[in-house]
Order: structure tokens, then sequence, then C-alpha cells
């Protein structure tokens, strides 16, 4: 089977790199599936879990991110990325709670948003973790 | 001439000195190794995004976004990045003076510049001249993670975007060797540089859902790794500095330990002379 080499870097070092006979991750856009051969591409990425399929597969927690794929290779660029072992399931549920807390006191429009990212990124981790 | 005592005195206290400033040297030179690795860590990173924003900049097909506008200037902040500590040589005041300089001869009213600042030194320097400190950060770790320094980035851009500054200037020590680092000051927003430099980039992209979206995450992140990249290269360049400021210091303390040594034996030799005269006159006055 074909396969196109995964890269994931974040401004922290590089996370992974692999090969992999697919990619599947949520895309600002929606769902996008990437195999071998796909045409240059460049999407930004949801906070969400980018899925890479193969001999071992892999889930990365990712946020702030996006994709480059060219025919033979996919990077992703993220601010964040982490590997379900490297997630601090504590630190995640507890920011989680932090942010609903924010969530239900009334604030400014800023503070609600910042909250509400905060929130879809603890849920997108402890997500990952229970998934693994 | 100074006692046999003070003289022991201050060279134990020299004594102690070097000690301290050697410790120091060996502990900035392991930080300052971490420090590379950190920098070095980071560049994958930072080529790739540069790569993908320099081929979308360039893909020929006007792109348009605020952070590439360029608007008449009314308010212009200066990102300061320096140290919590000083005892590393002219690490934070050259940076200090530098933006210093600067603001006296760009502008004549606080309406028209504030800053921002990295390190307790470069928030301590400007409240105490009483210029606008727009927002701060100390106590950064030795070896950032980009999570520490994320909120900071993304409202300093944000304040770009909303407007209420209409140009970004950065300010730090750029790291070239151990030994040697320079001050460098470089306009970050509007980014401008990127039409000019992307004329040679190859590779073209289909853009999901369109270039103007991807512009809109996509120059955010590019700036803020900009900003990310200049305080890891601050970080360097501030252990290199201290590693040669006490690298300096203790080759002074050994001088003059040298020195107050060689008082030490002459007044040794000077008081045994004298007592060896005082003997030998005792004998003759009783012949």
């Amino acid at each position: 089977m074909k396969t196109l080499t995964v890269s994931v870097v974040t401004p922290d070092g590089p996370v992974l790199e692999d090969s992999f006979e697919m990619v599947s991750c949520k895309a600002e856009s929606g769902e996008l599936g990437i195999l071998p051969g796909h045409i240059p591409l460049v999407a930004p990425l949801s906070i969400s879990a980018v899925r890479l399929k193969g001999e071992n597969p892999q889930r990365i927690a990712v946020s702030g991110g996006f994709l480059e794929v060219r025919p033979d290779k996919v990077t992703i660029l993220a601010q964040s990325a982490e590997r379900p072992d490297d997630i601090d399931v504590k630190r995640a549920r507890a920011a989680k709670e932090r942010a609903e807390r924010r969530l239900l006191a009334k604030q400014d429009e800023i503070d609600f948003r910042r909250a509400e990212l905060a929130l879809k990124r603890a849920l997108n981790r402890i997500e990952v973790v229970e998934n693994k | 001439m100074a006692s046999l005592r003070d003289i022991k005195t201050r060279i134990n206290s020299t004594q102690k000195t070097k000690q301290i400033t050697k410790a120091m040297h060996m502990v900035s030179a392991s930080k300052l190794s971490k420090a590379e690795d950190f920098a070095k860590a980071f560049n994958p990173y930072s080529d790739k995004i540069k790569e993908v924003v320099n081929s979308i900049a360039g893909s020929g097909q006007d792109a348009e976004h605020p952070m590439l506008e360029h608007r008449e200037v009314k308010k212009t902040a200066y990102f300061v990045i320096a140290s919590d500590r000083g005892l590393a040589g002219p690490f934070n005041s050259g940076v200090l003076r530098e933006v210093y300089r600067t603001i006296q001869q760009r502008h004549q009213s606080k309406e028209e510049y504030a800053v921002i600042t990295i390190g307790k030194m470069a928030r301590d320097f400007f409240k105490k001249r009483e210029m606008p400190v727009l927002k701060e950060i100390t106590g950064l770790s030795d070896q950032p993670n980009f999570a520490d320094i994320k909120d900071l980035t993304s409202e300093t851009i944000q304040l770009f975007i909303d407007g209420e500054i209409d140009e970004l200037v950065i300010v730090y020590n750029h790291f070239i060797s151990a030994i040697s680092q320079e001050v460098t000051s470089k306009k970050l927003l509007p980014l401008s540089e990127l039409k000019e430099e992307s004329a040679g980039t190859t590779s073209s992209y289909e853009y999901e859902p369109n270039q103007q979206e991807i512009l809109n995450v996509l120059l955010p992140q590019y700036a803020e790794s900009l900003i990310f990249g200049a305080i890891l290269d601050s970080k360097a360049s501030e252990h290199a500095a201290r590693m040669t400021a006490m690298k300096s210091a203790t080759d002074n303390a050994e001088d003059i330990i040298d020195d107050l040594s060689l008082q030490y034996n002459r007044a040794r030799q000077a008081e045994i002379t004298q007592e060896i005269a005082e003997i030998v006159g005792g004998a003759a006055a009783l012949d």
C-alpha cells in the first residue's frame, strides 16, 4: 500500500514524523480525508483530533493549526499538538471546569469567546485520551 | 599601607565572589546550549509557516488582509524583549537604550507610542520613565513554551487588527554567537516584506475553503511565530551575554587576587625584615 509521510510540527518542536496510509482530520470547512497522491492543498484545522491511519495508527489532539498537503507528504503546523500519552488529563479536566464556570458567569464577548475556545481545547484533549 | 590582615580579608572575599561568578558562568553555559536546542526545535515550524505564507502571498492574486495593510501611523507599539535579571553585561541596557532613543527621536507625545515588555528589567525601565506600558510579561522561564506567551502574542496582534496600534516594532538581542549578540529592531506589522520575498516560490496550492479564510488563520499565526522566534533568539542571547559577563568577572577576580597576593607577600616580607632588624638591633645594644 502506498503511504505518505506525515510530520506534525509545533513551535515547541516536532511532535511526530512517520509514514501513514491515510490522514483524516477536521478542517474548518468540514471533514477531510487525505490519501497518497492528493493535490497540493492548504486548509486550516479546527480544534479537533487528527487521525492517522496505517500500521500503527495515531490520534493527535491539535489546536490552532493548519494542514499543508503535497502528493507524498502532509505537514500539520499547529500551535499545540499532543499524542494521547503526552496529554495531562487532570489539567485538561481542570481547564474544562474552569471554562464551564466562565461560560456560566455573564461576561463580555471577548472573555466568552476565549472561554469557549478553552472549553473546546479541553474537551478535545479529554476525548483523544479516552478513545485511545 | 594596608595591614596583612586587611589584605587577607580582601583576598578571601574576592575569592568567594570569584566562586559565585564561576558557578554562574557554568550555569549560563549549560542554559545556553539548551536554549540553542530550543531555537533549533522551533526552526522546522517557522520555516514551514514562512514557506506557506510566502506561497500564498506570492500566488499572484491580490491577497487582502488587515495585517498586510499599510495605514497612516498614528500609534506605534514597541515590543521590547529583555530579561528578568541583570548581571548579563550590556544585554538589557543595549535593548533599552535603543528603544528609548528611537522613541525620543520619533515621537513628540505619549499618545503616539506604547511599549509591550517582556522581562522585569524592561518593565521597570519604562514604568520609571512614565512611558505607557501596554502589556507585560515577567518571570518567563528560561526555556519558554509557546503556551507561555501565546496570550500575549495573540493580544498584541489583536491590537493591530483592531486598529489600536498601526505599527509594531520588535526590539531584541539577536544571537550571532556565544560571544556576540546584536541589538536588532524589526518592523513586524504590517507584514510588508512578504510580497517582495515571495517572488521565487514554486509550489501552488488549492485552498480550502479559500485564500481569504486561510490568510485569516495563517497571518496571525505567522506573526505570533515571528514573535516567539524573537523571544527564543533573545533567550539564547541572554544566556550567552551572561556567560560572557561572568567569564570576564571571573577573570577580573583572578587578576585582583594575583595583585593582592603580591601585595600580601611583600607586606609579609617587609614585616619579617623589620623583625630581624629589630632583633639584630636589640642584640647589638646588649654587647
